[in-house]
């Protein structure tokens, strides 16, 4: 981590070119983007932040933004309501009984710390973060000719050795080859679906990796910015260089060809991009990122010059990468980013708290892009340890009404389909009956994951999920045979081996709490409980149970990451 | 709403209750009520079907040709039974169902992105980071779709769909995504619905409790979600949804080989079909979607082998049938997607996105139809001298004076701003004369 040595290399001011892109598109119809009192008001900035801990100066500076809001945050979330979160946040499912036990009964005073830790070195971390990237790279549908599998090695790979987040960047952009043995590619390829001259896999990668959306000024200017057009195009053609070959085979059964493999290769390409104007009026642009043109001769390899222009930063500033993905990380632990979208960052759309952003950004840069470092971080806030209930003072903190997040409590976020499906499997402990390794096991979340993706079938490559909060969702929580498994009192299963061991009902709804909430019941849960099992006829005892877990299982306390 | 309300109004009712379900009621006593409710729905309500073409269709080759122009393209218009009136010669059903139809040929809209397209045409307003505004659809889910007591299925369905989303209105007006095939995945077993009570009465418990603590709007919605799944999992109106079902008491019946033949034998087709069944079973709003118009290549070549044939099929029977059993004054139609396509033809015979002058199709709905309203200059690239042009609104506005929606209507987003009904949009006078 020799990054202080770094050179900060100064960069032309030009960026404003794609960053004021395009939340604004033409028109922007400012619903009162009220920016609280937050981020200007906390003037205490630098003067404090040298010498003192990056998560003191986060915590401050919320806290600071919270008096000038003149409200207060709430409580510490208890420990069974924080090992929840933090289960699902950093590995993608709910702890087991016996992790919920473990950590409570700890009486370690830095036990959430270790726990952070210990989380970051699961293989479950490197599994959710790769099912994320990888959705966010290639999407959850099946782009054609595409390999999920070897986008997905790709991530387990960076996120399981922890790459720097630059070079797995580098990585996607630069990537060629063939799509299984560098599975970087699938990234170029899932944004190849359409012979657009590179269009997607530019909005894509400003989008993803530089926060900045500008896909709108393909075909027009920003009214207030006249160069924008022209700087798609002048970043567009940093992707002319790249190619893609779908290779057949014949099926030796039927002799028919099939598709055999793709792969990313170099296309000859030198000179200008050539572009319209709305007046019909056709332009020129050459290879130009924050106002750095590069040579545009034949050779030049224009993904990599683009790559080592990426990752510098210019001066002052952290380079947008860092910046893009502490907010997308940020947003993705707390619901809510400093921007929103997330992924539409710059000066028309001002930032809730510039300075924990920047802060963070210049840390994660600092830090050679530590991506678990940066996890670690946020986990250990203060704002991120706080509970999810709220009260009347700071009831006015509602993101969800449109209100700008001042993180003084936990923001409810919905569990994604991988999550509920991870969580299912923990919850009925399906993953100890052993079922096959990595591969099988994401091959039948994947299938299963497929009935709620709607694909657009358009350039963008963009889809929808029916497992969104609505009916569709709701009918696959009651009545699916993954819900079946999850209540199933065949022998092995959860509700089998608990409710055959010896002991009082009350030890076994306590079980069943633990499985589905991560939580004890309280004494009025219990007893409701108790009564409701009593009402079944003996004979129907276990039925009872399996309705009780059915209903734990289905409630939004279940679905919902508090 | 009914069958929740049964459960554990207080606690002493709820146990006798549990006790009796776990005897296992029998599913029939269950649902007896639900089926006296289902009886007393009427047959002609007001609905709007919309068409949605995803990826953006080139309305210029569809209905607002240019003969003569070099954007013209490979069609040549051709008369319609509206006088006046020409659109594409490969639609000749349609053309001769267009008294029942009208075009507007003069939508300005802006928006040529894909995601922000569809955005600004379902709802009206375009994109904002502060506000998720509802699609029309869960607008009339929520100014129609409450008042429909008897109705048990969602208020807004979308075939093959997915996109539109209800914002403020809140997720109870979401869009209920099935596809055409008209199988609802995840449906009960018998088994399960007759442990629906017991479950359900343990469930609301569970659920009060999250809500009581306190943590935002969302476990409260969970609640009402689920409560709309229920209604719908036992009603007997999910025969809608499928096309060899009869439920007399719907006025539904199993549909013949020769309707299914007649709307086609493919998704839009089949799509159109359920649609029509549904808006008889008293559904307000349905959309049937049409993807893969995003045609930057090929458009010629994909219009008349697939897509065309398949319009053309669609809409004419769709209206043809409506017209049969004295609906289509009832059911206004909505022919859109996020934006035209470019005049100019591109190198690889394609059209690009293209949202600063197209058409857009409606019908039905008891509208002045057999018109082509608004034109585009002679090579299409903008607006006509003279002619008005037309937003989102002013589209929604018009099915909403044709469903009996008051225009002026003012909904409430979550901070309490006050939104009017199609961003302020005006019905269009030719249509509603």
């Amino acid at each position: 981590m020799n990054v202080s040595k770094m050179k900060r290399l100064v960069i032309a001011i030009g960026l404003v070119f794609l960053t004021s892109s395009v939340a604004l598109c033409e028109s922007l119809v400012a619903e009162d983007r009220a920016v609280s009192k937050s981020a200007a008001a906390s003037g205490s900035e630098e003067s404090s932040a040298s010498g003192v801990s990056i998560v003191d100066f986060i915590n401050e500076q919320l806290r600071q933004v919270w008096q000038d809001n003149e409200i207060k945050p709430s409580e510490i979330a208890s420990d069974e309501e924080w090992v929840r979160r933090v289960y699902l946040d950093i590995c993608g499912r709910i702890p087991s009984v016996q992790e919920v036990r473990s950590f409570v009964a700890d009486e370690n005073a830095r036990k959430r710390q270790v726990l952070i830790g210990e989380l970051l070195e699961s293989d479950d971390y490197v599994r959710n973060f790769t099912t994320i990237w990888s959705n966010n790279c290639i999407g959850r549908g099946e782009p054609r000719r595409v390999s999920r599998a070897g986008m997905e090695k790709f991530f387990r790979e960076a996120f399981g050795r922890n790459r720097p987040w630059k070079d797995t960047v580098v990585d996607l952009v630069t990537g060629e080859g063939h799509f299984e043995e560098n599975g970087a590619v699938n990234y170029i390829l899932a944004q190849m679906q359409n012979q657009d001259e590179g269009v997607q896999l530019t909005a894509m990668t400003t989008r993803l990796f530089l926060g900045m959306q500008v896909q709108c000024t393909q075909c027009h200017n920003h009214p207030f910015n006249k160069w924008q057009q022209d700087q798609f195009w002048e970043f567009n053609s940093f992707f002319r260089q790249v190619d893609k070959r779908d290779v057949q085979k014949a099926d030796p059964n039927t002799g028919r060809m099939v598709d055999d493999y793709s792969e990313v290769i170099w296309r000859d390409f030198s000179g200008p991009v050539y572009f319209e104007k709305r007046s019909g009026l056709m332009q020129v642009a050459f290879p130009k990122y924050q106002g750095k043109q590069i040579d545009p001769g034949p050779e030049t390899d224009r993904r990599a010059e683009l790559a080592r222009l990426m990752v510098e930063s210019s001066e002052g500033e952290a380079s947008l990468i860092a910046q893009a993905f502490v907010n997308r990380t940020w947003g993705q632990f707390f619901g809510y980013g400093f921007t929103r979208p997330v992924d539409d960052m710059g000066p028309h759309n001002p930032a809730s708290h510039p300075e924990v952003l920047n802060r963070l950004a210049d840390e994660f840069q600092a830090s050679n892009y530590d991506v678990k470092r940066l996890i670690s971080l946020i986990c250990s806030t203060e704002a991120y340890g706080l509970s999810s209930q709220s009260g009347k003072n700071n009831d006015a903190d509602n993101p969800a009404a449109g209100e700008v997040p001042l993180f003084s409590h936990m923001y409810l976020k919905s569990m994604q389909a991988e999550q509920l499906y991870d969580s299912l499997i923990v919850a009925s402990n399906a993953h100890q009956s052993g079922q096959g390794g990595w591969a099988a096991q994401e091959a039948q979340r994947r299938t299963w994951m497929q009935q709620f993706v709607v694909a657009f079938e358009n350039d963008e490559n963009d889809e929808a999920t029916t497992f969104n909060g609505t009916i569709t969702q709701a009918l696959m929580m009651m009545n699916s045979e993954l819900m079946d498994k999850a209540v199933s009192i065949e022998r092995g299963s959860f509700l089998f081996e608990t409710l055959n061991r010896p002991g009082p009902d009350s030890k076994k709804i306590e079980e069943l709490y633990l499985a589905a909430l991560s939580r004890q019941p309280n004494r009025a849960e219990q007893s409701r409980a108790q009564k409701m099992l009593a009402a079944y006829p003996a004979s129907k005892k276990l039925a009872g149970y399996q309705d009780l877990f059915w209903a734990l299982l289905n409630s939004n306390e279940f679905v919902f990451v508090h | 709403m009914a069958i929740w309300n049964n459960f554990g109004m207080n606690r002493r009712h709820f146990l006798q209750h549990v006790a009796t379900a776990a005897a296992t009621i029998p599913a029939v006593n269950f649902l007896s009520h639900v089926q006296a409710n289902a009886a007393a729905l009427k047959s002609s309500q007001k609905a709007c079907i919309l068409m949605w073409m995803g990826g953006g269709p080139p309305t210029i080759d569809i209905w607002d040709l240019k003969p003569g122009s070099k954007n013209g393209g490979e069609f040549k218009p051709i008369d319609t039974a509206a006088p006046g009136v020409q659109i594409t010669e490969g639609m000749p059903e349609t053309a001769k169902v267009f008294n029942d139809l009208s075009i507007i040929r003069s939508m300005s809209t802006r928006e040529a992105d894909h995601g922000r397209g569809r955005y600004y045409m379902q709802t009206s307003y375009v994109p904002n980071p502060t506000v998720v505004h509802p699609a029309f659809g869960s607008v009339v889910s929520f100014e129609i779709g409450r008042k429909r007591t008897a109705l048990q299925i969602p208020a807004f369905v979308s075939i093959d769909g997915g996109s539109g989303q209800a914002g403020f209105l809140g997720m109870s007006h979401a869009p209920f995504v099935v596809d055409s095939s008209g199988r609802i995945r995840n449906s009960p077993s018998d088994e399960a619905k007759s442990r629906l009570p017991a479950r359900l009465a343990m469930l609301k418990e569970i659920e009060d409790g999250f809500v009581a603590s306190k943590r935002g709007e969302l476990p409260e919605a969970h609640k009402d979600v689920y409560s709309n799944a229920v209604n719908l999992m036992v009603s007997p109106q999910m025969a809608a949804f499928d096309s060899s079902r009869t439920e007399a008491a719907l006025g539904l019946e199993k549909e013949s080989d020769q309707i299914k033949d007649a709307y086609g034998r493919n998704s839009f087709g089949q799509g159109l079909l359920m649609a029509r069944r549904l808006v008889q079973t008293g559904v307000p709003f349905v959309e049937v979607n049409m993807g893969g118009w995003d045609l930057h290549a090929g458009v010629f070549q994909a219009l008349r082998t697939q897509r065309l044939p398949q319009l053309d099929q669609g809409i004419s029977a769709l209206v043809t049938d409506l017209k049969q059993r004295g609906m289509l004054d009832d059911v206004v139609l909505v022919w859109m997607g996020e934006f035209g396509r470019t005049p100019r033809i591109n190198q690889d015979v394609g059209r690009d996105h293209w949202a600063a002058s197209w058409s857009v199709m409606m019908g039905g709905g008891g509208l002045k139809n057999g018109q082509a309203i608004g034109a585009t200059d002679a090579d299409g690239i903008q607006i006509a001298d003279g002619s008005k042009s037309y937003l989102p609104g002013d589209v929604w506005a018009t099915v909403a004076h044709a469903m009996g929606i008051p225009v002026n209507t003012v909904h409430t987003s979550k901070r309490g701003r006050p939104m009017k009904l199609a961003n302020g949009g005006t019905p269009i006078q030719e249509l509603i004369g």
